[in-house]
């Protein structure tokens, strides 16, 4: 029981990221690989004013997606000018920063070390600190940004996200500020990933720079691609494969020298079927 | 006769190559203008520098006699200018009825996020699809469409913008004579409900039928300006660009 309450928390966790990926990538089609890095400074946020300053996780799951969302506006405000490719690279090189400042900074962040002992979330006298309490707490956020997920994407904002990923030049001729747009989803989508940051931290009770790597955002990448570009409810089916199948091929039983070696190479697999055989996703009505 | 639009020695280079050169032309309000000249004239290059496509190098462009130094191309909307695309550009994964709605639609991001599109929106948005008969198409993919639908669909987003100076780089190539007469008969109502139009074209039919003006650009440059009949019968333009 406790097992399936540790699986919908993680479900949860990469839901939350999977949809933020999804509308950046997806609705809007900007390629970013800064994911983990917003992910990255939700987790660190939780773990350093925790533990540092004894923040409690419920005021620290409001402040952190307003700091990852004013570092997003910062960054995203300079990286305007970059387009596609241009724009996944600038995106790599602010992940690349923020993994270095995160094992260097060791005043903060302990670098390499990471921080542990960050508390559970204490909620009305409660402290959630089993799985199965802690359950609620991440689906409670979860079902938040799936509210807000729709709400973007059935808006006229949403649409105008859609007609940005199809012919930026186009839709400027008719009177939209495209960057605005741009630089406001991408804020949203880094506050987003922050929510899940915070949960992670709180749940795992311990954050190192490792944890946030290029891996991580190609995962969410893999979430996106597979549940079908675009789409809300694909990312949530991307999230539940990727976070189950590792889980029944442990219980495959592959020695675990190989299994994580197994994993990689199950995701590649079926990374390059889907490109093959599917390449708009399970659910997928559109391409990048 | 009153300009709503003139440029005043307009440069536009791409590597040394003047695409347009020193050009100064008038376009008479509430008119439809027609502009001709051989390929690589400089047409499509004098749309984008008027649509705020790609800035001009050099020269001067006034609307309605106040001169815009920067066309932001976001800034169209407010000066009532829109266009349509030679290479037909729609929002491919998207449905007809977005395609149109997405024109109708708030601008601010903020007021649109908390917007879905009003009755009024989907009434106006359905008018325009009637009017060029993709009402039936309006849940396909514009990618699903038909070259001649997807022209109309252009033309459609056009009549969404409601603009004031319309810019229509060659609507017609490659269209059925049915469906030309339908964008004919669209162009002309612009025309009357007081827009001031610019038509690319090369049918030399259809700009005598349409056109009360005309402007004949050659590599970049002026060639002749002014009656369409007159125009059209003046050696240097026989010679040019007709070449009989």
């Amino acid at each position: 029981m406790e097992y399936i309450f540790h699986i919908l928390i993680l479900l949860s966790i990469y839901g939350i990221l999977a949809l933020a990926q999804n509308l950046v990538m997806g609705g809007t089609g900007l390629l970013t690989i800064a994911g983990a890095a917003f992910y990255g400074i939700g987790a660190y946020v939780a773990a350093i004013l925790a533990t540092k300053f004894g923040w409690s996780i419920m005021a620290i799951l409001l402040i952190a997606p307003i700091i990852a969302g004013l570092i997003a506006f910062l960054v995203g405000a300079s990286f305007a000018r970059f387009r596609d490719d241009y724009f996944m690279l600038a995106t790599l090189g602010f992940l690349m920063i923020f993994n270095t400042v995160a094992k260097n900074w060791e005043t903060f962040t302990n670098g390499s070390f990471g921080i542990a002992g960050i508390p559970k979330p204490y909620i009305l006298g409660f402290t959630l600190d089993m799985p199965m309490t802690f359950v609620v707490l991440a689906i409670f956020i979860l079902i938040i940004v799936v509210t807000v997920s729709y709400l973007i994407s059935r808006s006229s904002f949403g649409r105008a996200l859609n007609a940005i990923r199809e012919d930026e030049d186009a839709l400027q001729i008719f009177g939209y500020q495209t960057s605005r747009y741009k630089l406001m989803i991408f804020t949203i989508g880094a506050a987003f990933s922050a929510l899940g940051g915070v949960l992670f931290a709180s749940y795992i009770t311990f954050v190192d720079p490792n944890l946030f790597t290029v891996n991580e955002s190609i995962l969410l990448w893999a979430m996106v691609i597979l549940g079908g570009i675009g789409r809300n409810r694909g990312a949530l089916i991307g999230a539940l494969f990727l976070v189950i199948i590792p889980e029944i091929l442990r219980f495959i039983g592959f020695p675990t020298e190989f299994a994580g070696l197994m994993r990689q190479c199950i995701y590649g697999l079926l990374l390059v079927l889907l490109m093959l055989y599917q390449p708009r996703g399970i659910l997928g009505k559109y391409r990048l | 006769m009153k300009y709503i639009l003139e440029t005043k020695n307009l440069v536009k280079s791409f590597g040394g190559v003047h695409a347009v050169d020193h050009l100064s032309i008038n376009i008479p309000e509430k008119m439809i203008t027609g502009l001709v000249g051989p390929n690589g004239s400089g047409k499509t290059t004098l749309i984008n520098m008027l649509s705020g496509f790609s800035p001009h190098n050099s020269g001067e462009i006034f609307f309605s006699d106040v001169e815009r130094k920067k066309i932001m191309p976001w800034e169209n909307q407010v000066y009532g200018i829109t266009r349509t695309f030679q290479q037909v550009r729609l929002f491919d994964q998207m449905s007809v009825l977005d395609n149109i709605l997405v024109i109708l639609t708030e601008r601010a991001p903020f007021y649109a996020l908390f917007e879905r599109h009003s009755g009024y929106h989907l009434k106006c948005a359905e008018d325009i699809l009637k009017k060029i008969d993709l009402y039936e198409k309006r849940f396909h993919n514009a990618a699903d469409l038909s070259y001649g639908q997807r022209k109309l669909l252009e033309i459609g987003r056009v009549l969404a913008m409601d603009a004031n100076i319309i810019l229509f780089d060659e609507p017609f190539a490659g269209l059925f004579p049915e469906v030309i007469k339908k964008i004919e008969k669209i162009v002309l109502n612009l025309k009357q409900e007081g827009k001031s139009v610019v038509l690319v074209e090369h049918n030399m039919a259809i700009i005598r039928k349409l056109c009360d003006h005309l402007i004949v650009m050659d590599a970049g440059k002026l060639l002749a300006e002014g009656h369409p009949e007159k125009v059209l019968s003046e050696k240097i333009v026989l010679e040019a660009y007709l070449g009989e």
